[in-house]
């Protein structure tokens, strides 16, 4: 019998998506052991947040209010006293799981399972798998120690649905942590967008280098995606020559996205990338260059200039879709 | 400023897919790959040089140690390391491939209370296991703050504060930070203008690099008569065991591998449509 402590990731008051991924992996230990799970909501507006996680099947949930943005060593501490008495600790690798429960793991000289992609239980243990090598290995593994802390891969673990009933809210008080006094945290910049977010979209348009500007990508790769209702994605040499915002990365740095349809446009597909867009269900590539290694995981390649195939593209998908 | 920077050596990365998997899948085999510098630590190398250097003159202005645990072959990855302008090397004599997250930052805590470094940089994740633990682990260990992800770095009061910039899934957060202090670095720290340190001129702008600075036949020289250290796990008085373990490797099923070539983008998305059926 295992009990799950699932740490929700708060933004801007709100749960992130990535939240309902770690509960599914909770649901799922549990059930396999016999366990139960609890959610704890910390942050600031950790009240609404723990409202609105109430409807999930936990058996409780914990909140813990701490005013200010994120930065891990402010919430580690308080983490890592909460966590007495479970044998899983878990939350989606995202940036905020990575760094939280990483540090949490450590406070408690727990081992970790990192980005993992599936969980079973064999003989009463639970063996985690996760993608190793950027995505070219699959390894297995356990954690030895008593407490076993678990960061999973959003793409691998569907968001869990709201079941109904009302999971009891409790406080659970702050414990501050002298390592967070050396941090300020000034503020945080982000890109509002009316598009899906890039880890959750069925369809994702992703643009690389070729694209060669930022205006580009707003003129010619955005009209697609907003067609499509797809998220915008990029490759690394399109983010570092600042096309677009770095969050919207793919690949083994940066975000890993498997959506239902998975659009390439002028991206050679390095290794690295690969890493993060492989698990797509259809992959479209149009490359000018045949011999590009996206060809090797594309489903379908079109060898023409971008510049010509996006705009036609853009109107071909809007006659299908005016055609519904 | 003294900055401390683990390295690992990788299988190398731009050609991860041709990795094997031993019969019994106990082991991962890196046979005819040749070793590099996992490109993480390259680039935190990269950073730690820039912090401690004149850019303008090309002065030394810091001491920059680099350390690995492996095998003595590892030693030669300490060179590439002392070539691209590292003062010193240390070489904790041990398995690359045995030792898990919280043995590997128990070492290096041994060494950062030997050392006294006002930072480490390191990389974020290791491309062979890509777990992103050993940074908050350490730091953790030695009750240190970190800055996961920096994509800017600017150091202030003679490198006992960072003003930092650092790319969360959210965007991008601005800290400022008391060092000592464990930093690992997004793509963007290899940015002109990224690095600063009070020391090279404001405006100066480093190349555009997608990696670290090439050793110049000078370095390589100079890496010779460089000190390397060799000393160990149980020197160093460090005895933690493994908190994971490893059951078996196996090789991700291949897409299928039939890519459709086709000649106009009508095809392309009467094909998404009606076989794909995606649109």
């Amino acid at each position: 019998m295992t009990d799950v402590l699932v740490v929700a990731e708060l933004h801007e008051g709100s749960n992130r998506k990535t939240t309902l991924s770690a509960i599914t992996f909770a649901a799922q230990v549990a059930s396999g052991t016999g366990g139960a799970f609890d959610i704890l909501a910390i942050g600031e507006g950790s009240g609404a947040a723990a409202e609105q996680l109430a409807g999930f099947g936990a058996r409780k949930i914990l909140k813990t209010e701490i005013a200010g943005g994120f930065f891990a060593e402010a919430y580690a501490a308080t983490v890592a006293k909460a966590a007495e008495g479970y044998g899983v600790i878990a939350a989606t690798a995202s940036s905020y799981g990575k760094d939280l429960l990483t540090r949490v793991a450590a406070k408690l000289e727990a081992g970790t399972a990192p980005d993992i992609s599936a969980v079973s239980t064999e003989g009463g243990e639970l063996v985690y798998t996760r993608p190793m090598y950027a995505g070219n290995v699959i390894g297995k593994m356990k954690v030895l120690t008593d407490v076993q802390v678990v960061t999973v891969r959003q793409t691998e673990f569907a968001a869990a649905s709201a079941a109904g009933g009302s999971s009891p809210i409790e406080d659970f008080a702050a414990v501050t942590d002298p390592i967070a006094e050396r941090i300020e945290l000034l503020g945080l910049e982000t890109v509002e967008s009316e598009r899906p977010d890039l880890a959750e979209a069925e369809v994702v348009v992703a643009g690389g280098r070729a694209l060669k500007s930022a205006e580009n990508f707003e003129n010619v790769l955005e009209p697609l995606a907003d067609a499509l209702g797809a998220a915008v994605g990029a490759s690394r040499a399109a983010c570092d020559a600042g096309y677009v915002a770095a969050d919207l990365q793919i690949g083994q740095t940066g975000k890993v996205v498997a959506p239902k349809l998975y659009v390439a446009i002028g991206i050679s597909g390095a290794i690295q990338h690969l890493a993060g867009m492989k698990g797509s269900k259809v992959i479209v590539a149009i490359n000018k260059d045949k011999e590009a290694p996206i060809a090797q995981v594309a489903d379908y390649f079109l060898a023409q200039d971008l510049f010509e195939a996006i705009p036609q593209m853009t109107s071909e998908i809007k006659k299908i879709k005016a055609a519904g | 400023m003294k900055i401390l920077v683990p390295i690992k050596r990788v299988a190398d990365p731009d050609n991860a897919n041709k990795l094997k998997v031993s019969a019994d899948g106990a082991q991962v085999t890196s046979e005819g790959l040749e070793w590099k510098m996992n490109p993480f630590d390259e680039w935190s190398l990269e950073t730690a040089l820039r912090l401690t250097e004149n850019a303008a003159t090309k002065k030394r202005e810091g001491e920059v140690v680099v350390v690995t645990i492996g095998p003595k072959d590892a030693t030669v990855t300490i060179r590439q390391g002392l070539a691209m302008g590292a003062e010193r090397g240390i070489l904790v004599e041990g398995s690359d491939d045995q030792l898990d997250a919280n043995q590997v930052a128990s070492i290096l805590a041994a060494l950062v209370a030997k050392e006294s470094p006002d930072l480490v940089l390191m990389g974020k994740q290791v491309v062979d296991g890509d777990s992103n633990v050993v940074p908050q682990t350490l730091a953790e260990k030695l009750g240190w703050p970190t800055a996961n992800y920096t994509q800017s770095l600017e150091t202030g009061d003679e490198g006992k504060t960072l003003s930092i910039r650092r790319e969360q899934d959210t965007g991008v957060a601005t800290l400022k930070i008391t060092g000592p202090a464990v930093l690992t670095c997004a793509d963007r720290i290899l940015l002109p203008q990224a690095v600063k340190n009070g020391i090279t001129p404001a405006d100066f702008e480093y190349p555009k690099a997608e990696g670290g600075r090439y050793a110049s036949l000078k370095g390589i020289m100079a890496a010779k008569r460089k000190p390397i250290e060799e000393t160990s796990a149980a020197a160093l008085g460090v005895e933690a065991g493994p908190s994971v373990s490893y059951v078996g490797f196996e090789l991700p099923p291949a897409r299928s591998g039939n890519t459709q070539f086709v000649e106009s983008v009508e095809e392309l998305v009467q094909k998404l449509h009606s076989d794909a059926k995606v649109v």
